[in-house]
C-alpha cells in the first residue's frame, strides 16, 4: 500500500467517523429492521430462525445503501474530488480506497452486529456463524456494487431512490447466496453458497473500481 | 457501421427498410399464429402448449434487446458512435415491455402446467431481475439532465448489468430449476412445434426491429425539431 493510497483511506475513514456517526446510523437501521420483521410476521421462533438469514441479509444491504450517497457526493460538491483526481493515484486506486473505507465504516460494523441480531431471531449457533461469515464475505460486494451506483448517480439532485433501483438488482446474487449459506448451515447440507458468494464478492471488488472510476471521470469532465 | 452514424443517412435507409420490415413482421406473425393454433395437442400439455408460441419469442426478444443495448453501449463508450446512444435509449422501453410480456405469459402458462403463477427458480428470478435492470437503465437516462453525460452513464450501467444475460441463458443448466431446460438447439423439440415457434420468434424480432427503427427515427426528428425551435427563439 503506497503512501497516497493509505492516506486517502485513512482520510475517508476519519470523515466517516466524524460525519455524524453514519456507521451508528446504519447499525441502528439494521437493528430496527431486525426488530420490525418479527413484529410483522409474528413471534414464532421456528419461523423466525428459518427466515433470519434472508431478513438480516436484506436489512444489511439496505443499511449499507443508506451511507452510499456520501461516498462520492461530499467530495464532489466541495471540489475535493477534482483535487483527488489530480493526485498521483489513478482514479481506479481512488475508487478502491473509497470502497475499502466504506466497507470498514459500514459493512464491517454491520457484520459485527449481526450475531446479536441473530439472537432476536432464535438462530442456532451454526446458523449465526454462517450468517456472520456470509456477511463478512458479502458486504465488500455490497460496498463495491454500491460504489458503482454512487458514482453513476453522482451529480443527480434528486438522486434519492434511483440509487437503490440501480444497485439492488445487481446485488441479488449476494442476497441469494448469502442467505443461502445460512439455510445450508441450518439444513446441514453443503450447497456451495459461500463459495459462490466469495466468487461474486471477489469479482465485484476487483471490477467495481474500473466502473466507478469511469463514472467519476465522466462526471468530473462534465 | 459508421456510415449509418450520420442521422440523415439513417433516416433514408430506415425509411426504405421500415415498410418491408413491418410487412414481413405482420406476415410472419400471421403465419406463425395460424400454424400455432393448428398444432396437434401436446401429449402432456394438451393445447396449453400454444402459450409457448407467445411466451418463448417474447423472452428471446427481451434478452436479445438487452444484448443489443449492451453492444450499442460498447459502441457508444469505446468508438464514440453518435447514433449508438439514441439506439440504446430507444430500445430500452421496448425491451422492458417484452420482458413484462414474457413474465405475464410465462405466469399464465405456469398456472396450468406447474400449478403456480410464480416460483422462485433461477430462470424466473433472473428474468425478473432483467426487468428491473431495464427500469433502472430507463430511470438513469431520465434522471441525468445533460444528454451526453446521461448517455455515457447509461452505457456504463448497461455494460455492468450485461452480466445477467449469460446467467439467464444458462440458469436452467446450472441450477435445478422447474423451468424447462434447453430444447431448441439440442433438437429435442418436435418439429411440428419447432416451426411455428421459429416463425413466431422471427415475427417478434421483426416487430422489435420495426418499432426500434420508428423510435430512433422519432428521436432524430424530435432532436431536429428542438434545434429548430431553439434557433428560432
Amino acid at each position: 500500500m503506497s503512501g497516497p493510497f493509505a492516506s486517502l483511506l485513512v482520510r475517508d475513514l476519519r470523515l466517516a467517523a466524524r460525519s455524524g456517526g453514519s456507521a451508528a446510523l446504519a447499525l441502528a437501521f439494521f437493528a430496527l429492521v431486525a426488530t420490525l420483521v418479527p413484529l410483522g410476521v409474528g413471534a414464532d421462533l421456528k419461523l423466525l430462525s428459518r427466515i433470519a438469514g434472508g431478513v438480516l441479509w436484506v436489512g444489511a444491504v439496505l443499511a449499507a445503501l443508506l451511507s452510499l450517497d456520501r461516498l462520492y457526493q461530499g467530495d464532489f460538491d466541495d471540489g475535493s474530488l477534482d483535487l483527488i483526481a489530480l493526485s498521483p493515484l489513478s482514479l481506479e486506486q481512488v475508487a478502491l480506497a473509497k470502497l475499502l473505507a466504506h466497507w470498514f465504516s459500514t459493512g464491517l460494523p454491520l457484520t459485527l452486529l449481526s450475531p446479536l441480531l441473530a439472537l432476536l431471531f432464535g438462530l442456532s449457533a451454526e446458523g449465526t456463524w454462517a450468517l456472520f461469515l456470509s456477511l463478512l464475505i458479502g458486504t465488500p460486494a455490497v460496498s463495491a456494487v454500491g460504489a458503482i451506483g454512487a458514482s453513476l448517480t453522482l451529480s443527480l439532485k434528486r438522486g434519492g431512490l434511483i440509487l437503490p433501483l440501480i444497485i439492488l438488482p445487481l446485488l441479488a446474487p449476494a442476497v441469494i447466496f448469502g442467505a443461502g449459506a445460512v439455510t445450508a448451515a441450518l439444513d446441514h447440507l453443503p450447497n456451495g453458497a459461500l463459495g459462490l458468494l466469495s466468487a461474486f464478492s471477489l469479482a465485484a471488488v476487483l471490477l467495481s473500481p474500473f466502473a466507478a472510476a469511469a463514472c467519476v471521470r465522466l462526471n468530473l469532465a462534465g | 457501421m459508421f456510415r449509418y452514424a450520420n442521422p440523415a443517412v439513417f433516416m433514408r435507409l430506415s425509411g426504405v427498410l421500415l415498410p418491408w420490415v413491418s410487412g414481413a413482421a405482420l406476415i410472419a406473425l400471421a403465419v406463425g399464429l395460424y400454424l400455432g393454433f393448428h398444432v396437434p395437442p401436446d401429449y402432456q400439455q394438451g393445447m396449453t402448449v400454444t402459450i409457448m408460441f407467445v411466451h418463448v419469442p417474447a423472452a428471446i426478444v427481451a434478452e436479445s434487446a438487452y444484448g443489443l443495448i449492451a453492444i450499442a453501449s460498447l459502441f457508444s463508450l469505446v468508438w464514440r458512435h453518435p447514433l449508438a446512444d439514441t439506439a440504446a435509449r430507444a430500445a430500452a422501453p421496448l425491451g422492458a415491455v417484452f420482458t413484462a410480456l414474457g413474465l405475464v405469459t410465462g405466469s399464465l402458462w405456469g398456472r396450468p402446467m406447474w400449478g403456480a403463477y410464480w416460483v422462485w427458480d433461477a430462470r424466473l428470478t433472473s428474468f425478473l431481475l432483467l426487468l428491473f435492470l431495464y427500469l433502472g437503465y430507463i430511470a438513469l437516462w431520465n434522471a441525468i439532465e445533460d444528454e451526453a453525460r446521461a448517455a455515457r452513464a447509461a452505457a456504463i450501467l448497461a455494460l455492468v448489468g450485461a452480466i445477467n444475460l449469460p446467467i439467464i441463458k444458462f440458469s436452467v443448466d446450472w441450477w435445478n430449476t422447474l423451468h424447462q431446460g434447453e430444447s431448441i438447439l439440442s433438437g429435442q423439440i418436435a418439429s411440428v412445434f419447432l416451426w411455428p415457434l421459429l416463425i413466431m420468434a422471427l415475427g417478434y424480432m421483426l416487430l422489435f426491429a420495426a418499432l426500434w427503427m420508428i423510435r430512433i427515427r422519432t428521436e432524430i426528428v424530435t432532436r431536429r425539431a428542438r434545434n429548430l425551435m431553439q434557433r428560432a427563439a
